[in-house]
């Protein structure tokens, strides 16, 4: 049974294309309010759950209800941050313009916009840091830079589920900071959110968290799933530092890649 | 000032000419920058010579060329949806498909006329100084309907331009508002082949926008100045084409290009003289 209280309920989901199923199997519910971190390699699931939950995708198999209805039917309530973004060389948008469509799904095709999206979009400019941006094109910015007027336009929407995608590839150190503080304040105020991130300490901060391996290695709460056991079976490589600065450092078995400390 | 002015003043069908092609200037203005944005560039290349055995037919029969003109559309744009929902096939190799299939029809339906060349000629590369006042009127109606709905669908297509992804995740069907804009593309082209004909309609979708994607910050800015160069373009071209008795159609087209060269090489000079300066600035 679907309670108001939760954000997302999914149960025996199974996700992926009609031809191919990438993962099946997934069970999990996210209370509004929470934080729920998507871990694993390139090609584990993550950004196909993520587009699943946005609606982009159909589940094959199982129940996905996402705040109360079928994913995709309720574009008012739910931002959205993709991996990639086209052509964002030759747009000719500036930041403001790319942050003011975070608040074209509350206002659909004609519906005006006023005062409130204006200070909305200017807020969020200011908390991604990038006021000094506004009237720059985005095609002159640095590939971090972009990132954070894309997160603007997901706080912009001021949406009840955020669902974002490696938020945080591309972002500096200073950059992490803001977007991290960014993301408590949105969960603060009552938003929930799904994230898939190599960023460790994230989703073992996170309420919840997912190891995805194409399949759910574990499900439960960041700081008791993430042990560099169940990291070894999701990546295959895990080095655990011990001493005065503890950590865990991820190398993806699959593709050699280093991931986050 | 008066050998600029008066070809136009002293000639009717030149005033119609031009005001055909500023018409045509402003429609090719607003669809080219969405070709240029969402790399539509084949898909529009493919409309303006798949249109071509809508138009034979067309005139074979007697009826209007326009209606031809949309029936190729139709066609060009329900095949390339048929093969990339039924196939695997990427929609590059389904517009690919139709282009030649389509321009290859129209050749052959062609060849089977006898009396059939000098209307194909104006089919291709247009009639712009024959334009009548009827024809100016459709392109006003396509213009109209082409800006209106680019106003309308403003939140859609800039969605889309950004990230198709982004625009159905925020409750915009991006395949409806995709539909859409080939729509307009298409009715830019179809009511353009009278004056710039199916071959050259091409050039005025992209050579214009292409400029202004070099000028523009903003996408409205880029429009207007697609739509300024491309009515720069007719201007110049009928005045070459009045002087030096040439091709109406083909020097409007030389000069959209000519005029997209001249856009590019001053935008790299200027990147150059600011790349100067930051250096002399650093160094001083």
């Amino acid at each position: 049974m679907l309670l108001i209280s939760d954000a997302i309920k999914a149960e025996d989901l199974e996700i992926g294309y009609p031809n191919e199923a990438v993962v099946s199997k997934i069970s999990f519910t996210l209370p509004k309010g929470h934080m729920l971190a998507l871990v694993g390699v390139n090609g584990s699931g993550k950004s196909t759950l993520l587009k699943t939950l946005v609606g982009l995708l159909k589940p094959l198999h199982g129940k996905l209800v996402v705040l109360g209805l079928d994913p995709g039917k309720s574009p008012r309530q739910i931002a959205y941050l993709s991996q990639f973004h086209q052509s964002s060389f030759i747009l000719p948008l500036r930041v403001m313009d790319v942050v003011r469509m975070g608040r074209f799904a509350k206002h659909g095709l004609l519906g005006r916009m006023n005062d409130e999206d204006e200070v909305l979009v200017i807020q969020s400019m200011h908390r991604m840091g990038i006021s000094d941006l506004a009237g720059k094109p985005l095609s002159s910015l640095s590939g971090g830079q972009q990132q954070r007027a894309y997160l603007a336009q997901a706080l912009a929407s001021r949406a009840d589920l955020l669902i974002l995608d490696e938020p945080s590839a591309g972002l500096d150190a200073g950059g992490r900071e803001i977007y991290q503080q960014a993301i408590k304040e949105e969960l603060e105020r009552g938003a929930s959110g799904v994230v898939a991130t190599h960023d460790i300490q994230e989703a073992m901060a996170s309420d919840q968290a997912m190891l995805l391996a194409r399949k759910v290695s574990a499900v439960g709460r960041g700081e008791d799933i993430i042990t560099p056991q169940a990291l070894l079976e999701t990546f295959g490589i895990v080095i655990a530092i011990k001493g005065d600065h503890p950590g865990i450092t991820v190398i993806e078995g699959e593709h050699g890649k280093d991931m986050e400390n | 000032m008066n050998w600029l002015l008066d070809p136009f003043i002293t000639n009717t069908f030149l005033l119609r000419a031009l005001v055909a092609g500023i018409l045509v200037s402003i429609s090719c203005g607003i669809v080219g920058t969405f070709i240029v944005l969402r790399g539509l560039a084949f898909i529009g290349d493919a409309l303006a010579h798949g249109v071509l055995p809508g138009i034979a037919v067309a005139l074979l029969l007697g009826i209007p060329g326009i209606i031809g003109a949309a029936a190729g559309a139709l066609v060009m744009i329900g095949g390339i949806s048929l093969i990339t929902h039924r196939t695997r096939l990427s929609s590059d190799t389904a517009i690919g498909l139709l282009f030649v299939g389509m321009l290859a029809l129209g050749v052959v339906i062609v060849s089977r006329s006898t009396s059939f060349t000098g209307d194909i000629v104006r089919v291709l590369f247009g009639e712009i100084l024959g334009i009548n006042n009827q024809a100016i009127l459709i392109q006003i109606v396509a213009t109209l309907m082409i800006a209106g709905t680019s106003i309308v669908c403003t939140r859609p297509f800039l969605l889309l331009c950004f990230s198709p992804e982004q625009a159905q995740v925020s409750g915009f069907s991006s395949c409806l508002y995709h539909g859409i804009m080939l729509a307009m593309i298409a009715l830019a082209v179809i009511v353009s082949f009278q004056t710039v004909g199916t071959l050259l309609v091409f050039g005025m979708l992209l050579a214009p926008a292409g400029a202004g994607a070099l000028l523009a910050r903003r996408i409205e800015a880029m429009m207007a100045w697609a739509a300024f160069i491309g009515s720069l373009s007719v201007f110049i071209g009928l005045l070459t084409s009045y002087y030096f008795n040439l091709a109406a159609g083909s020097a409007i087209v030389l000069a959209a290009t000519v005029l997209f060269f001249i856009v590019m090489a001053s935008k790299n000079i200027q990147f150059a003289r600011t790349q100067q300066t930051h250096k002399l600035d650093r160094s001083g």
